[in-house]
C-alpha cells in the first residue's frame, strides 16, 4: 500500500504524464518531499516559504487540507491526495 | 475557436447577470479530447467580489471528480468582469491553470449588451479566438 497522488493537468509535466503517482510519508510536508525525490520540481510549485501555495488546493481524501493542518496533516497508506490549481482571477 | 450552442452562451450570461456587481464564475464540461462544451455547471465564486473570483474548494473538488467519473473535462471556464471589459487581467493570465481550456469572459459593464470573448491562456500569453453559435447542436443548458 502507498498514498495515491492525483496530478493534474498543468503539473503532469513533472510526472511523465501520469494522472496519479503514488509516495509515503507521515505527513503532507513528509509526502511531497518523497514525491519530489522521483518528480524533482513537484514540491516548488506546491509549497513555498509560508506553506502551501495559496493558490493551490490539495485534498486528503475528501477534506480541504487547509482544515486538516495544510503541511503538517497526517497521512497514512490508503489515503489518496488530490492536487488541484485553484480556478480564481479577476479584474485587477 | 469556441464553438457552444445559443443557449448556453445564454446561460453564462443569464449567470454573471445574476450575480452582478459580483464576479460570477463556472464551468461548461463536455466529453474529454471533444472540445464539445456540453453541460453547464454554475460555481459559487467564494470571493463574493466585484473584482475577484475563486471557486469553493470544496464545490470545485466534487466537481472535478463528477467530471473525472463522467470522462469529461472543464472545455470552457466562464467568469465575469463587471465593471471593465471582457480581457483577461493579469491575475486572471497569472492563475490560469487549464491549458486546454477554453476562458470565456463576459462583462456585464454595459446593461444593455453583454461582452462575450473567448482566450486561450497557456504560459502566460492570452490568444483570443472566435466565438461560434451553433444553434443546431445539442445543449442541456439552462436547466438547472
Amino acid at each position: 500500500m502507498a498514498i495515491e497522488v492525483r496530478i493534474p493537468t498543468i503539473l503532469r509535466n513533472y510526472t511523465g504524464g501520469a494522472k496519479s503517482v503514488e509516495g509515503s510519508g507521515d505527513t503532507l510536508a513528509g509526502l511531497i518531499a518523497d514525491l519530489d525525490s522521483r518528480h524533482s520540481g513537484l514540491q516548488e510549485r506546491l509549497v513555498d516559504d509560508s506553506g502551501l501555495r495559496r493558490f493551490v488546493n490539495v485534498y486528503l481524501n475528501d477534506e480541504d487540507v487547509r482544515f486538516l493542518g495544510g503541511l503538517e496533516a497526517p497521512v497514512k497508506d490508503g489515503d489518496t491526495v488530490t492536487v488541484l490549481p485553484a480556478v480564481a482571477g479577476g479584474a485587477r | 475557436m469556441l464553438t457552444l450552442p445559443g443557449a448556453l452562451r445564454a446561460a453564462i450570461i443569464a449567470h454573471a447577470r445574476a450575480d452582478h456587481p459580483d464576479e460570477a464564475c463556472g464551468v461548461i464540461a463536455g466529453p474529454a479530447g471533444s472540445d464539445r462544451p456540453e453541460r453547464f455547471i454554475p460555481m459559487t465564486n467564494a470571493e463574493r467580489s466585484p473584482t475577484f473570483y475563486r471557486f469553493d474548494s470544496m464545490e470545485q473538488f466534487q466537481v472535478w471528480r463528477e467530471m473525472d467519473e463522467r470522462d469529461e473535462e472543464p472545455v470552457v471556464i466562464y467568469h465575469s468582469h463587471t465593471a471593465t471589459e471582457a480581457y483577461p487581467s493579469r491575475t486572471d493570465i497569472s492563475y490560469a491553470s487549464e491549458p486546454g481550456a477554453h476562458y470565456v469572459l463576459v462583462s456585464t459593464r454595459d446593461p444593455e449588451e453583454a461582452e462575450f470573448r473567448s482566450y486561450r491562456i497557456v504560459d502566460g500569453a492570452v490568444s483570443e479566438e472566435k466565438v461560434r453559435v451553433a444553434d443546431d447542436e445539442p445543449a442541456d443548458a439552462a436547466k438547472e
